[in-house]
């Protein structure tokens, strides 16, 4: 009884931290319209700078706790309300959304970047000299009775806030209809900056609270919050009230879970995943609506041509083969991921880009993939690469039952917590039996992996697997550009436009979402076996929720309807990371800062980088004479580089000028512009062609 | 109050399109202060769009808007409304899980003072004040309206715009509805009356007009002439 | 016996009733008309008939089968397709492609394309088949939604206010076409607020008010049915 007195206050007092940033994460999602991914990550970063001021600089407390909550938080909201979120606020609800996991993946390398995660960064408790308030048989330390205080006070002041004040008042206006706020005087961009304002700070709060509790890590930080997400899921992102019962019933679950759970090797991790679980299944059985309306603007599925994909295929190998003859094997190695990293962003296209659902999961059930073809192909089998490419399947197909309740922000939320179970449980598990067979995952440790053989040809060598890893992508590629001229790439968009319109034309939504996640997860499960070739050994942590997101950024930024995006992510991610790696060891955490920034800058191309580069470099390749001169000019290039006669690097820039001025003389050979106004296309003339290309290439400009 | 004795607000030959698509063909309409114009016709006719061209919602692509005598073709709905036109929009202008009270203090950006608007509020409609607690998603359908009314009421309008007050809600409700109204016009303001069901609207009315296809085939005083026109243009035995 | 029989539906939002023993029916070759002022219930009753929306209580007969538990898809499969009012057409994808979608969902899977491109030719929408979806205006837009319906060939279809947006010209066109579809056999059921469409082309009117059958019978009876003048000018 004593036990389960203590257990109930360690869980009552986080319980009160989950509250105040559960609550937060409602203020801007209900009057801002925007589930908040980065929401932990902004606590995060409020914690770092508090220990900063209060720790590193020594600041008075007081000082340091004004400085932070009074000055750097909302500081941080109002930025983020004005310069990410107003851009893409008349974009889609999944644009949003991906605006605040580049703020998240953004935050999260900034911190490390600042902040070596390699020192420890011990935080206080509050009021850790005074001794614990006897509560009968249990104890209550002052930081958890001043935490469940600012939980309490929070509850009263947002209450009057909404209530009894103008402002709040003209909150509540905003989210019961934002049109008529609008016609009364009320100014929904006041009731929004007050919103994320607001947010941003109690996020701060809870950051401040919860960070002398658990290490100070950013992303340990960051994810902590999955929790303070399930108590908003509770309240049905809407509802406070709800939200503050969420995180008592979240709270005390897992502190009894805790204190109770039996000890073996199998349990600990259920222990932590468990607010990631309870997250799924509260999604699963709360009925959502979906955010406001449908997107304003349909960002357009790019059609691949046939002889364009091939074209593209052919680009991809023979890239693969320019890096093998004119790399050093050490730069081989690290290439190779350009690849396989690609496959796995491919997988982003069929599920994302043309049914429009966003899955965070993908490295994770790549991370599948690599882990079965290392034990099944520990020898180099070949026939474990389609059985590592059809469990990873399998594995998609069960995310996809969820799916069918889930949409837009929901499955967001739905496979990251996905992801967060496999990191923390099923990852970290022994080998286990199931029904008699033998299932060994990462074996608690690395698992080593090697290359196929390939009708008695065991390819090993770094160069062996970038040719293999290549020529995967060019033919994934032409799967997936198959995919969107036919019959089921049609099927996937009309199913993401109109599901109403779908079923009642007689298709079966069921099957479709299901062959969907199943198809991608195949691919993101082969570029995992792929990538884990290269790496050679695999661990759990290459493949979290936090490594994938980056890759998700950066299809995005491709454009997550276009065939190009998987190699433009491979090399996106890549390069960067390389070319920065002989500045440091931060390197990765820089690139990883770019990628955010980049993604962060997506209202200006919401279609993609892609489709646009696809766009500008068309003309040049329809030009017979002047592409026939590029492919001399590097075809010279790579002669030069690849006998050493000429610096590779100097090889590259010699490429790159020729191409680029050929490119700019094939544009100035550009027809006049039509006369007929754009609206009119296909109405007063014929729709040609290449009237898409031309207005995706202008609305992108504009 | 706007000049007395010439007609408040005038649409002279308005037309407005959407898509391309012409929806008024050249409309000719006059609401004097203090009267009540009914404009009655079929769904689609183009009466909402009217009502939103003399607020400045959507603008007419021909004609003029004259306000008290003075054009104000092409002004945007927020100079109208501080010229004294106030337009209630279809369906509830109410905010449903705001108390009745936090509805009126929503309307504080007048200029007016939160008890003042309350006060003239429940002096109109006592039921509102019964109810101050409420939130207004609560109310029937009728008190809800009142609502909007009073809310609209606050900005002191000249012209106000009413766009299918009875939507839903059941003939007596609408008929109470109505007089109030009626005893907004004799307070001097100009009142236009979009409706589709035209009965109880009829019995307030100084002045109809039938809207149909875009244009306004008749107009006239409401009396019997007036069904036999609208049974004509609501069930298409009209040429 | 009517090929479609929708019998005594109701269906209630949040305890009121939207439907209250509603029952329609549509015959194979003839057109039916379903008209009422604003929120009488017709698209609800197209939710029902379609399969999107569960009734209360009641049932909905396709050819003898009940089928009120069967779900969109399999009723589609059964020859019953519909049209939107507020518009669902495939926006990101082109015109051709939508009525492809439609085409290669049915059994005449094989000759799609030909398919599509004969109904884009009988409506008239050839020179907006590479056009994409969503730039289209609202008329042309019902139009393409017709002709996704239509190439599955449907044994009912429901139209709902396909001709709003349209000129009178255009109407009259769309009144042939309607008039020849039921002259091929198929069932049509048509919510539109175009009086003069729905009194030339309909064989048969069924008035919803308040969610209920006001009046049914021909268009000329139902044009001086003193019930249905007082749904629409709203006396008890």
């Amino acid at each position: 009884m004593d036990q389960f007195l203590a257990f109930t206050v360690v869980g009552l007092s986080t319980a009160a931290i989950y509250a105040v940033i559960g609550s937060g994460l409602v203020l801007t999602h209900t009057t801002a319209g925007v589930f908040n991914f980065a929401h932990g990550a902004a606590g995060m970063l409020a914690a770092f700078s508090y220990w900063q001021l209060a720790v590193g600089w020594e600041w008075p407390v007081p000082l340091a706790l004004a400085t932070v909550l009074l000055v750097l938080a909302p500081a941080f909201g109002l930025f983020v309300e004005r310069v990410l979120m107003r851009p893409v606020q008349a974009l889609g609800e999944a644009e949003r959304l991906v605006m605040t996991v580049a703020l998240l993946t953004g935050c999260i390398a900034l911190a490390r970047w600042v902040w070596d995660p390699n020192t420890a960064r011990p935080l206080a408790p509050f009021f850790a000299d005074r001794s614990a308030i006897r509560l009968g048989p249990a104890s209550m330390t002052w930081h958890q009775a001043v935490t469940m205080a600012v939980a309490v006070a929070v509850a009263a002041a947002l209450w009057f806030l909404l209530h009894r004040t103008r402002a709040g008042t003209e909150m509540r206006a905003s989210v019961d209809d934002r049109a008529l706020a609008g016609l009364t005087g009320a100014d929904p961009l006041r009731a929004g900056r007050l919103a994320w304002t607001l947010g941003i700070q109690l996020a701060a709060v809870g950051g401040i609270l919860i960070a002398p509790t658990v290490a100070l890590d950013a992303q340990q930080l960051s994810l902590l919050i999955v929790s303070a997400y399930t108590a908003a899921v509770f309240g049905r992102l809407r509802s406070l009230p709800l939200t503050f019962l969420g995180a008592v019933v979240v709270g005390l679950l897992e502190a009894y879970l805790a204190g109770y759970l039996p000890r073996n090797d199998f349990l600990p991790g259920l222990r932590l995943a468990a607010p990631a679980l309870l997250l799924l299944l509260a999604l699963l059985a709360f009925p959502h609506r979906r955010l406001r309306g449908r997107d304003r603007r349909l960002v357009r599925v790019p059609l691949p041509t046939a002889r364009g994909s091939l074209v593209f295929a052919g680009s991809v190998v023979l890239l693969a083969v320019v890096l093998v003859t004119v790399l050093t094997e050490d730069a081989i190695i690290s290439y190779g991921a350009v690849f396989s990293l690609g496959v796995i962003a491919l997988s982003f296209v069929p599920l994302a880009g043309f049914t429009g659902q966003i899955s965070l999961c993908q490295l994770s059930i790549a991370g599948i993939g690599a882990v079965v073809w290392g034990h099944l192909g520990a020898h180099g089998e070949l026939w474990a690469l389609p059985v590592a490419v059809l469990i990873a399947a399998g594995v998609g197909a069960l995310v996809a039952l969820p799916a069918l309740r889930l949409s837009g922000v929901y499955l967001a939320l739905g496979t990251a917590a996905f992801a967060v179970i496999l990191d923390r449980w099923v990852f970290t598990l022994p080998a286990f039996d199931v029904f008699g067979v033998r299932v060994t995952l990462f074996d608690q440790g690395s698992v080593p992996v090697t290359g196929p053989d390939l009708f008695g040809w065991h390819l090993t060598s770094p160069t062996q697997l970038l040719l293999l890893a290549a020529v995967l992508l060019a033919l994934a590629s032409l799967a997936v550009a198959a995919l969107r001229r036919g019959r089921i790439g049609r099927r996937l968009i009309a199913l993401r436009d109109s599901e109403a319109a779908f079923a009642t034309l007689g298709g079966r939504l069921l099957g479709a979402k299901v062959a969907v996640f199943a198809l991608s997860a195949g691919l993101a499960g082969l570029g995992g076996a792929l990538y884990g070739m290269q790496l050679q050994t695999v661990t759990a942590e290459q493949f979290n929720l936090v490594a994938g997101l980056p890759i998700f950024l950066i299809a995005v930024i491709g454009g997550l309807g276009a065939v190009g995006t998987g190699l433009f992510a491979g090399l996106a991610f890549v390069v960067p990371t390389q070319l920065f790696a002989e500045l440091g060891s931060w390197a990765h955490d820089l690139s990883t800062l770019l990628i955010a920034l980049a993604g962060m800058g997506l209202a200006h191309s919401p279609a993609g980088v892609a489709p646009r580069m696809h766009a500008e470099w068309a003309k040049l390749a329809r030009d017979r004479t002047l592409f026939r001169a590029l492919l001399g000019v590097l075809a010279l290039c790579w002669l030069l580089a690849a006998t050493n006669a000429v610096n590779g690097g100097l090889a590259l820039v010699a490429a790159l000028v020729a191409a680029l001025s050929l490119n700019a003389r094939a544009s100035a050979r550009r027809q006049p512009a039509p006369d007929i106004p754009v609206e009119w296309w296909g109405l007063r003339r014929p729709w040609k062609p290449e009237d898409g290309e031309v207005l995706s290439r202008a609305t992108a400009a504009s | 109050m706007g000049a007395i004795g010439g007609p408040l607000l005038e649409l002279s030959g308005v037309r407005a399109a959407y898509d391309g698509i012409t929806v008024l063909h050249g409309v000719d309409l006059t609401v004097d202060a203090g009267q009540v114009v009914a404009l009655l016709g079929p769904n689609g006719a183009g009466k909402t769009t009217t009502l939103n061209v003399a607020a400045g919602v959507h603008p007419p692509s021909a004609g003029r808007l004259n306000l008290g005598g003075r054009d104000v073709s092409g002004a945007r709905a927020g100079d109208l409304a501080r010229s004294g036109v106030c337009l209630i929009p279809e369906g509830r202008g109410v905010f449903p899980n705001l108390s009745v009270r936090d509805n009126l203090w929503m309307m504080t950006f007048t200029g007016r003072t939160r008890e003042e608007i309350e006060d003239a509020a429940y002096a109109r409609f006592p039921v509102l004040g019964d109810r101050r607690t409420q939130a207004a998603g609560t109310l029937s359908g009728g008190e809800q309206q009142m609502l909007a009314l009073a809310r609209g009421l606050t900005t002191d309008p000249a012209v106000l715009l009413l766009d299918e007050l009875s939507m839903g809600l059941a003939p007596l409700v609408v008929a109470d509805l109505y007089e109030r109204v009626a005893d907004i016009a004799r307070e001097g303001v100009a009142v236009l009356i979009v409706e589709q069901f035209a009965a109880a609207v009829l019995k307030i009315a100084d002045h109809a007009a039938v809207l149909a296809r875009g244009r306004i085939p008749w107009q006239g005083p409401p009396d019997r002439s007036l069904h036999a026109e609208l049974s004509s243009y609501y069930l298409g035995s009209a040429p | 016996m009517p090929l479609l029989r929708a019998e005594e539906v109701s269906v209630s939002f949040g305890g009121r009733r939207a439907l209250d023993t509603v029952t329609v029916a549509a015959e194979a070759g003839r057109v039916t008309g379903l008209i009422g002022p604003n929120g009488a219930g017709k698209s609800t009753l197209f939710d029902v008939i379609s399969g999107l929306r569960r009734p209360l209580t009641g049932r909905v007969l396709l050819d003898g089968h009940d089928i009120t538990r069967e779900s969109p898809a399999r009723r589609a499969r059964r020859g019953l397709f519909r049209t939107f009012q507020h518009l669902e057409l495939f926006g990101r994808l082109t015109v051709r492609d939508n009525l492809l979608v439609a085409a290669e969902l049915g059994p005449g899977r094989l000759q799609a394309a030909r398919t599509a491109d004969r109904v884009l030719d009988r409506l008239g929408l050839t020179d907006q088949a590479d056009a994409p979806a969503d730039a289209l205006p609202t008329g042309v837009a019902r139009l393409v939604e017709v002709a996704r319906a239509l190439v599955l060939e449907p044994k009912v279809l429901l139209l709902d206010e396909p001709a709003a947006g349209q000129d009178t010209e255009e109407t009259g066109r769309f009144a042939d076409l309607l008039r020849s579809l039921a002259a091929e056999g198929t069932a049509v059921l048509l919510v539109e607020h175009d009086m003069s469409l729905v009194m030339t082309v309909c064989d048969e009117v069924h008035v919803l008010d308040l969610g209920t059958v006001v009046a049914s019978g021909p268009p000329a009876r139902i044009r001086h049915d003193k019930t249905v003048l007082a749904a629409y000018l709203g006396e008890e």
